[in-house]
């Protein structure tokens, strides 16, 4: 059995394991399979179909955390014609964690920026596992400052846990650079497209995810802490994790009723995982559509929709009694 | 005792509009710990030098431990009264509540315990006042409320504090204090708060207003990532912990023992993240000394666009 398949996904497995089985078996014993093959098929595609479309908050971010799921550059490589990445935030290192660069995507110029994972554990300790340091995000705002003198639309690819909690974050002020970032990003006069492409963790996530259009794809997670911490913290007991997955509402399908996220984008068949030049495609025409249509809008316009759609976020009760709103 | 101190007229009455009438608020010993070990309401033991002090004495003392300078925690309504000129209080916004957008379990009835407990509809106290003469708009958060966690209500009237301040072209005082961060139990909508303030300060910046943040012990998490790091001056009270991830979260990361003095205002200070750390008897005078020079500004006239 292939080592990288989730729980959820052993019946799926097994059948694809029956089909290997009888493949070999025919090809050894010359006796042709080939109907019997052909219906195992069938049954996987169906069965697959089944599982993929009853998720559960915490089988889907199972899939969002799966090591073999496409990464920020993979993305890159796959939906850019051109890409050079550039480095350093000049004040202090260059964060491995949290990439950036200029590129093109058919005839349109792009700043992208991105949280970084890595798939083995070499590569994931030089991309401290998509954690990003302060640089990491003063990075992404110079790239995004350069952006916006020169024009191009911005493409914010998130992919990561937390931002990174440790003692040097702490000290060049991990908290300020996050809060800095979704503050200038709110006065960056070109069209910002953020897309989740795995794991949107908390604050580390929206240190980059201020933009004209949240996506998210299909299998990832957008939430306020792990679900993990969560249980930890309201439960006291980390197992209580799938409990918290579903109550705290970290889907795309959840985020889009809440109107925190303005759109889904589809996944192939199994995660994007399963195929990464579709995957690549569904992203890289769902940010031409999304960029064509923001390019319409002038800059005063492209600020006041940005601003207006953070604004209203958020749901209260207001007592009638109230009198003295100003907006 | 203490109640009588902060609601004496020398430290100002909060005048509050269409608001139903409620208890007069609690004044709060030094946390939990503290509490625990008050043999009764005459004492408080500092947890920073275990001296035993006398509440009445604490209170005057404006809740600064006398002996070790350690500052305890005010509420919103304390907080206000330090700053705010006699009488020249206005609240806003009072009646927004919380509402469960979750359905998180039992979420309804935390928000209640904690009205009970604090006699607040939830973390955060907005208005207009005056600081030696000097009208703000004015935010004090409460860390008694859910740890002072930022949820939806919090946020939105964070938001109409600064969209007043620019409306009215006042200058904006935030007081942070609060270790929850983004709250939990409304879950994304609470992080979004994160944004929605931040993107507000973007526009209090470009129409040109001042913003103090004073972060006061403990701002953590989505409060200091967010609008508390944001003051054009940010100032912190003496000893207040302040930091982005929890002590005991980045212990757990590094597997090592954190320096001494980790995440205090003066280690902000000694980073380079706050501008000042003023004591809480300075506060109001360092607060009006800003504001005075910042008033003089303006005497150079409108500047070229
Ligand atoms: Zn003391």
């Amino acid at each position: 059995m292939p080592s990288n398949y989730l729980d959820f996904e052993k019946p799926l497995v097994e059948l694809e394991e029956k089909v290997n089985e009888l493949k070999s078996f025919m090809e050894e014993k010359e006796i042709d399979l080939t109907e019997e093959i052909e219906r195992l098929n069938k049954r996987a595609k169906v069965l697959q179909e089944e599982i993929f479309s009853n998720l559960e908050p915490w089988q889907i971010l199972q899939i969002a955390r799966h090591p073999e799921r496409p990464t920020t550059l993979d993305y890159i490589e796959l939906v850019c014609d051109e890409f050079i990445e550039l480095h350093g935030d000049r004040q202090f290192s260059d964060d491995k964690a949290l990439i950036g660069g200029i590129g093109r995507i058919g005839d349109v110029p792009v700043t992208i920026i991105g949280h970084q994972k890595g798939k083995t554990t070499k590569d994931n300790i030089e991309r401290n596992f998509g954690m990003a340091h302060p640089e990491g995000y003063r990075k992404a705002l110079r790239l995004m400052k350069q952006a916006d003198k020169f024009n191009r639309p911005i493409i914010a690819l998130i992919n990561t846990p937390g931002a990174y909690p440790g003692v040097g974050a702490e000290e060049r002020g991990q908290a300020e650079a996050i809060a800095r970032n979704m503050m200038e990003m709110a006065g960056i006069k070109v069209p910002i497209i953020v897309v989740i492409i795995g794991e949107g963790g908390s604050g580390g996530a929206l240190g980059i995810g201020v933009g004209d259009r949240v996506l998210m794809l299909e299998y990832t997670y957008y939430s306020v802490c792990s679900p993990e911490a969560c249980a930890a913290i309201l439960w006291k007991d980390a197992k209580e994790a799938e409990t918290a997955a579903k109550a705290l509402k970290i889907t795309a399908k959840d985020l889009m009723e809440l109107e925190i996220v303005d759109g889904i984008v589809s996944e192939p068949p199994g995660g994007a995982h399963k195929d990464y030049q579709l995957s690549a495609q569904l992203l890289r025409d769902e940010i031409l559509k999304e960029i064509n249509k923001l390019n319409e809008l002038s800059p005063e316009e492209l600020l006041k929709q940005r601003y207006n759609k953070f604004r209203k976020m958020g749901q209260i009760k207001e007592e009638s009694e109230k009198i003295l709103s100003e907006l | 005792m203490l109640k009588d101190f902060f609601g004496k007229s020398k430290y100002v009455t909060v005048e509050r509009k269409s608001r139903p009438s409620r208890r007069s608020s609690e004044v709060e010993g030094s946390g939990k710990e503290g509490r625990k070990e008050m043999p009764d309401d005459l004492w408080t033991k500092c947890k920073e030098c275990k001296e035993i002090i006398f509440n009445k004495k604490l209170a005057e003392n404006l809740k600064v431990c006398p002996s070790c300078g350690k500052h305890f925690r005010l509420t919103a309504t304390e907080r206000i009264s330090l700053l705010i000129d006699e009488g020249k209080f206005e609240e806003y916004d009072a009646n927004l509540e919380a509402i469960n957008p979750l359905d998180f379990p039992n979420y309804e009835e935390k928000v209640e315990k904690y009205q009970r407990k604090t006699g607040l509809k939830d973390a955060v106290i907005t208005g207009i006042g005056d600081i030696n003469g000097h009208t703000v708009s004015l935010a004090a958060l409460d860390s008694r409320f859910l740890m002072g966690s930022m949820n939806s209500v919090v946020g939105e009237k964070l938001t109409r504090a600064i969209e007043r301040a620019i409306d009215q072209e006042l200058p904006l005082i935030i007081v942070a204090g609060g270790g929850g961060g983004a709250r939990m139990y409304e879950g994304m909508l609470s992080l979004m708060q994160m944004a929605k303030t931040s993107v507000a300060l973007k526009q209090l910046e470009q129409a040109g207003q001042l913003f103090i943040s004073i972060l006061t012990d403990p701002t953590y998490g989505g409060i200091s990532a967010s609008f508390a790091s944001l003051g054009d001056i940010n100032i912190a009270e003496p000893g207040a912990k302040i930091g982005f991830a929890g002590p005991r979260v980045i212990k757990q990361t590094i597997n090592k023992d954190l320096p001494a003095g980790f995440q205090t205002a003066e280690f902000l200070l000694k980073y380079g993240m706050i501008d000042k750390v003023v004591k809480r008897s300075e506060l109001k005078h360092t607060l009006g000394k800003i504001l005075d020079i910042h008033q003089m500004g303006s005497m150079r006239g409108e500047r070229d666009a």
